[in-house]
């Protein structure tokens, strides 16, 4: 009967179906093609964990190898497109259309799929924004997840890379959806429960972990000279006079150099227990020497890292563990941290304009959002102050009575002026927008947009744009440090010297900074062994990055 | 004329340093001439025809300099210049050198850093291999000591394999790597279930510095540092002795003995295990002198056959 | 291979008393710069040999600037490059001089 149970009816019958395929909640992995076979229906939402860093592998495998004849059009919901088989659904005509977050791993084919017409694209999400949707339009009727261990009553423990599961499962299995999870092991009792087991339907014994991709791990010895100089530039020209406590930082080298920096320059400048003492981050190796030397009050993680178990296993004064003593992170939980609890945002980027709008993407390569959007701007809805906050404020709106007057949330671009194959960082159109002439996008893929940026930094110098009046000052700005790019090199001399007398740009030498000086001596550590040795034994670099 | 970084010399990393950091931070301050340097802009004739850059000393430094007060002919290569490979003009700067050293009797340092020989100048590359081994035994049957450094990034693979197997004492860092056929060749010919190139455990643990010191494929071991390379340099520069039959008919026999010992052993922690060390899994993870310790009375060692 | 060579008027002569001076490593990224007491005080000259095509425009900026901010007279500068960026470049040109005008043991 239909009524007002219909979705829970549903689900019921499918659980129904499935039976003869589980002994109680577990099925085994040799008919678990069968099995989605009874559980997804044709032109159902399913979200497979895609996270963007542990993947349901196992799942996604068997999701690619259904019948398209019987399970087809599916809507795919799902933050990451990181394993092939994410797009070979879409190839196959298993799904049709395509809501998601981040595509970094397969970011040239998914950009020829979409330009080739085999994947409808619902929108490009951050992660925090499609985790929302979740709840409202998009609702998964199927969620395929991954943990790490499971009991016969299907209580989860998904561990350190506990990342987005709660979410997902909550938002599916209230709403008559069904949830499927992979583990390696079926166990008498789990380590401790993460997820409980009456909103869990199924259960798949893998056998082995799940995929997970270490995307924070950056080897100090690739650390250039360069980064260090903007590392130093950022410490002293941002994190101290505002006073930064609470902050973000995006992947890439240049962050990796501040972390590095922190107890060497940064005690140098007395520092310590002054900036970067509570962080919204994923347990970056990088941030080791820190930790240790008693600069990090707290971490709360998106998600884990491969081969930092141990270490954040050992630091629960830092770090957030459980009660079987490794981490927990939460993804949802961390963005909003990074939205409203966190004073600054400081990430790398592709290309920026000369009004300061920020992007990855090319023509073809579409990365996605991720994360970045969320940290990387300004939530109006804050309420709370705090001195970085209130400064920034005042400096982008100086005339607005003060008790009125908002604060700004420090976010902060950071790069070489060369980039990777010395493409300059800056351009006058970002290629976002011919991206989304291409695809009929209605909106391009802006990861930053201008009135949230606060500052650019770059080895010629900082760029303050609360500053700034006017497009034409805010271009000038960018143009003055710009380097030796088309952009650059066409700057009005003038009128960039007189932003440089009011501040607006800040030259190393402005901050008492001799260039010369930036050396990777400066470096807290120069080496995956030494971010080992400092770890006292504790970090486990994956073996892509041993010299030893 | 050395190039020094602002590093000082107790931080500085051998692995990382350039060629020109290493050899400062190991000679006596001061004491280094160099021969052929780059303002005579000895370049390679080849590089050109396949559009690379040049450098002017060819990625190989050669001169005299002093250690500890005694008086020697130095040469280091440049790793990350062509992957410190050998070519024409950087083969013949050490060969020359190797010459002066049987005519002065002088000892001989070389700071390797190579993959072998460069591609675009194989036939002369090769070549110089041939030349710079005759001139190196030409010095040790003089009396020379020919010692090899080894702890940089390329490590001392191909040619230089085999040349630094003909020095008199080789220093080697956990981060060196000694051999002559590099991972991905291996793998390439042999099959990845032979030799996984991508397995850099199994890499370092069948060709690093720990390993070729356990097996007497090594003499000294150092820590990563210029200070722990010149200690050793300064003892291995007292050893004395010369290359004769009878060194080289004592190495054989010591080669021959070491492959019956081993020749059930498929990986470096049975062959670790054999030779009587406990807990051979851990050794890849000691501290220099932990590993010291545990080496101690079970490594194979070369002195009688060098 | 793209070759440049400049000579340009420089404001301060360098420093020092030795007579060359050599940084950096012609490695991918990064570059090589050779310096000699050669040239008359108001003199310096700057020749390029660089892997890298096309960025005759960004090499002569970058050449200009170091000129005028560093003293450099009388030096005769060579670089091999293997494509490094402007930023790079200005930075081991310093250091050159910087070494050159070092004080001799």
């Amino acid at each position: 009967m239909s009524g007002w149970n219909a979705q829970n009816d549903a689900r019921a019958e499918r659980i129904a179906a499935a039976g003869r395929y589980a002994a109680g909640k577990v099925v085994a992995p040799d008919v678990l093609v069968d099995f989605l076979h009874c559980v997804i229906r044709p032109g159902d939402r399913v979200c497979i964990e895609g996270d963007n860093q542990k993947q349901a592998d196992a799942l996604a495998a068997a999701l690619a190898a259904v019948d398209p004849a019987r399970v087809r059009d599916l809507h795919m919901v799902q933050s990451g497109i990181i394993l092939p088989e994410h797009l070979d659904v879409f190839d196959k005509g298993i799904a049709r259309r395509l809501d998601y977050s981040f595509s970094g791993p397969q970011s040239g084919r998914i950009a020829r799929l979409l330009a080739a017409g085999k994947i409808e694209l619902g929108a490009i999400h951050t992660y925090l924004e499609l985790l929302a949707r979740y709840v409202i339009d998009l609702t998964p009727q199927v969620a395929l997840i991954a943990a790490v261990s499971a009991d016969r009553q299907g209580n989860l423990y998904t561990g350190p890379n506990t990342e987005s599961t709660p979410t997902i499962v909550e938002a599916t299995s209230f709403k008559g959806g069904l949830v499927v999870a992979q583990v390696a092991q079926v166990v008498e009792r789990v380590p401790r429960v993460d997820i409980p087991g009456d909103q869990v339907h199924f259960l798949v014994e893998t056998g082995k972990p799940f995929h997970v991709e270490p995307l924070f791990t950056r080897d100090p010895a690739a650390i250039t000279e360069t980064q260090v100089l903007i590392a130093m530039m950022v410490i002293k020209g941002l994190y101290m006079p505002y006073g930064v406590r609470r902050l973000n930082h995006g992947i890439g080298f240049n962050t990796a150099a501040i972390e590095l920096l922190l107890p060497t320059y940064g005690g140098q400048l007395g520092l310590k227990g002054r900036i970067c003492t509570h962080w919204a981050l994923n347990p970056h190796p990088t941030l080791i020497p820190a930790i240790e030397a008693g600069w990090v009050e707290q971490i709360h993680c998106f998600g884990s890292e491969v081969g930092m178990e141990d270490y954040v296993a050992a630091r629960p004064d830092v770090f957030f563990t459980g009660p079987d003593g490794s981490l927990r992170s939460n993804r949802t939980l961390c963005q909003t941290a990074g939205l409203y609890a966190c004073d600054m945002f400081i990430g790398s980027t592709l290309q920026i304009d000369l009004q300061g709008h920020s992007s990855t993407v090319t023509p073809s390569r579409i990365a996605g959002f991720g994360g970045a959007p969320n940290m990387g701007s300004d939530p109006h809805g804050r309420r709370h102050a705090s001195d970085a906050w209130l400064e920034a404020g005042a400096q982008a709106d100086p005339a607005t009575p003060a008790p009125m007057r908002r604060g700004r949330k420090l976010v902060v671009q950071i790069g070489e002026t060369f980039g990777e194959r010395n493409q300059p960082l800056f351009v006058e159109r970002l290629e976002a927008v011919e991206l989304a002439e291409r695809l009929g996008l209605k909106l391009a893929p802006i990861m930053v947009y201008a009135d949230d940026v606060t500052h650019v930094v770059t080895e010629e110098g900082i760029a303050n744009l609360l500053l700034c009046r006017g497009a034409d000052e805010r271009e000038q700005a960018l143009r003055g440090i710009a380097g030796y790019t088309g952009l650059g090199r066409q700057r009005d001399p003038k009128m960039v010297e007189g932003l440089r007398q009011r501040g607006i740009i800040l030259r190393p030498e402005d901050l008492g900074i001799d260039p010369l000086d930036a050396d990777r001596s400066l470096l807290a550590a120069r080496s995956m062994k030494d971010l080992v040795l400092a770890s006292g034994g504790l970090y486990r670099p994956p073996g892509r990055f041993r010299n030893w | 004329m050395t190039a020094a970084g602002r590093i000082p010399a107790e931080r500085l990393s051998w692995y990382e340093a350039t060629a020109r950091q290493r050899l400062g931070a190991l000679v006596d301050p001061g004491t280094f001439v160099e021969i052929i340097g780059p303002e005579e802009r000895e370049t390679s004739p080849h590089l050109g025809i396949f559009d690379l850059p040049a450098q002017f000393d060819d990625g190989m430094i050669v001169g005299r300099a002093a250690i500890g007060g005694r008086a020697i002919l130095i040469a280091a290569q440049e790793g990350r210049f062509m992957g410190g490979a050998f070519g024409e003009v950087h083969g013949a700067k050490l060969t020359g050198l190797l010459r002066a050293a049987r005519m002065s009797r002088r000892d001989v340092v070389v700071l390797f850093d190579t993959g072998g020989v460069r591609l675009q100048e194989a036939n002369a590359g090769e070549l110089a291999i041939a030349e710079i081994i005759r001139a190196l035994v030409g010095a040790r049957s003089v009396g020379a000591q020919v010692i090899g450094l080894i702890g940089g990034r390329a490590g001392c693979y191909g040619g230089g394999g085999v040349i630094a197997g003909c020095c008199s004492t080789l220093i080697a860092s956990e981060h060196g790597r000694i051999g002559v056929s590099g991972p991905d060749v291996i793998e390439t010919n042999m099959g990845v279930e032979e030799f996984d190139a991508r397995d850099r455990a199994l890499i370092w643990r069948t060709m690093g510095g720990k390993h070729r010191y356990l097996i007497g494929g090594a003499d000294l071991f150092v820590d990563d540092r210029p200070a722990a390379f010149r200690e050793a340099t300064l003892a291995a520069l007292g050893r004395g002795g010369s290359l004769g039959l009878d060194t080289l008919v004592a190495e054989q026999a010591r080669l021959e003995r070491r492959l019956a010992r081993f020749s059930d052993e498929t990986d470096a922690i049975e062959v670790w295990a054999a030779l009587g060390i406990g807990n051979a899994e851990a050794i890849p993870e000691l501290a220099t002198r932990e590993f010291l310790l545990a080496a101690a009375g079970h490594r194979e060692s070369a002195d009688e056959a060098r | 291979m793209e070759r440049m060579a400049y000579r340009l008027t420089a404001p301060h002569p360098a420093g020092g008393t030795r007579r060359q001076a050599i940084v950096g490593v012609v490695a991918s990224g990064n570059l090589e710069v050779l310096v000699e007491r050669a040239l008359p005080p108001d003199v310096c000259s700057v020749e390029v040999a660089t892997s890298v095509r096309g960025f005759g425009p960004v090499w002569e900026a970058v050449v200009a600037d170091f000129v005028a901010r560093r003293a450099a007279g009388g030096l005769r500068i060579a670089i091999n490059d293997s494509g490094a960026r402007p930023d790079t470049v200005t930075l081991r040109l310093a250091q050159a001089v910087r070494l050159i005008c070092a004080e001799e043991p």
